[in-house]
């Protein structure tokens, strides 16, 4: 039972980790945006 | 696209966590393995889901190297990327599936490393769209992506043409499994492909609005280049 837990939870590490970097450049981009409207 | 999102995002949740509940209660206990057959609900349609990023991956770049279309090679990236964190899901299931069915973690029999391999081309292609610059870029990668995917047959193709130790495919390849198995085993597919395409499509616009922030980032500094002379 501890494999299979562990392969569930490692699948929603590894997806939960992207979906972090994704909004972290997500916002990144939005930052580079605002400043860009500043100009 | 814009207002689905959210609705489209819980409605994925939804089919996600029932997926889930199906997987790990709902689904008939396996005979020899026990418990730790259920992995077979995560492992197997994270590797398809990882194949239809790749493919998309593939066709985008054929275009691109055709057309030289720009909103192909964003669909290029994206595929990929996504592509890879499926890639590593099945990498990282598969060992802490076979550990405790077959005894070991690894073994560098076909199956596992033409998938291992398929990881290695992508991160390869990924970094060089990250860390290379310049208009020839896209046009190397595109080309990389079209040699890399002819990986994929081999990986898929391996358990079929080849003495694996990894076990013969049950879905199309005269194997058998229990009529309740194969559709929880399904919906966890659907569920991951819906997952997938939400992430592929925010990945997508990431990509389009990067790209006109370093076109309006360039052109600025060439005004500014401009006024200054």
């Amino acid at each position: 039972m501890n494999y299979l837990y562990a392969a569930y939870i490692a699948t929603w590490v590894i997806h939960i980790a992207y979906l972090t970097s994704l909004g972290i450049r997500y916002s990144r981009v939005r930052k580079e945006l605002e400043q860009l409207a500043k100009k | 696209m814009k207002r689905a999102f959210p609705i489209l995002a819980i409605l994925t949740a939804g089919l996600l966590s029932y997926a889930l509940y199906q997987a790990l209660v709902v689904a008939p206990t396996d005979r020899l393995q026990g418990d730790v057959y259920r992995i077979i609900y995560y492992h197997v349609p994270s590797a398809w889901t990882m194949f239809t990023f790749f493919a998309i991956n593939f066709v985008a770049s054929i275009v691109y190297l055709i057309r030289r279309n720009l909103k192909a090679d964003a669909v290029a990236v994206a595929a990929a990327e996504v592509g890879v964190v499926f890639n590593t899901v099945v990498l990282v299931t598969g060992p802490l599936w076979a550990r405790p069915v077959w005894g070991i973690w690894w073994t560098w029999d076909i199956r596992l490393t033409s998938t291992l391999v398929l990881w290695l081309i992508y991160v390869s292609y990924l970094l060089l769209r990250r860390f290379s610059a310049g208009a020839q870029m896209p046009l190397l990668a595109a080309a990389l992506a079209v040699f890399g995917a002819l990986d994929m047959p081999l990986v898929y193709f391996s358990i079929w043409f080849f003495r694996t130790q990894h076990p013969q495919p049950v879905v199309g390849g005269g194997g058998s499994i229990d009529p309740k198995m194969l559709q929880v085993w399904m919906l966890n597919w659907l569920a991951f492909e819906c997952f997938g395409l939400l992430v592929f499509w925010s990945r997508y616009r990431l990509e389009v609005v990067r790209r006109e922030v370093e076109e309006t980032q360039a052109l600025e500094s060439l005004l500014e280049v401009g006024n200054s002379r």
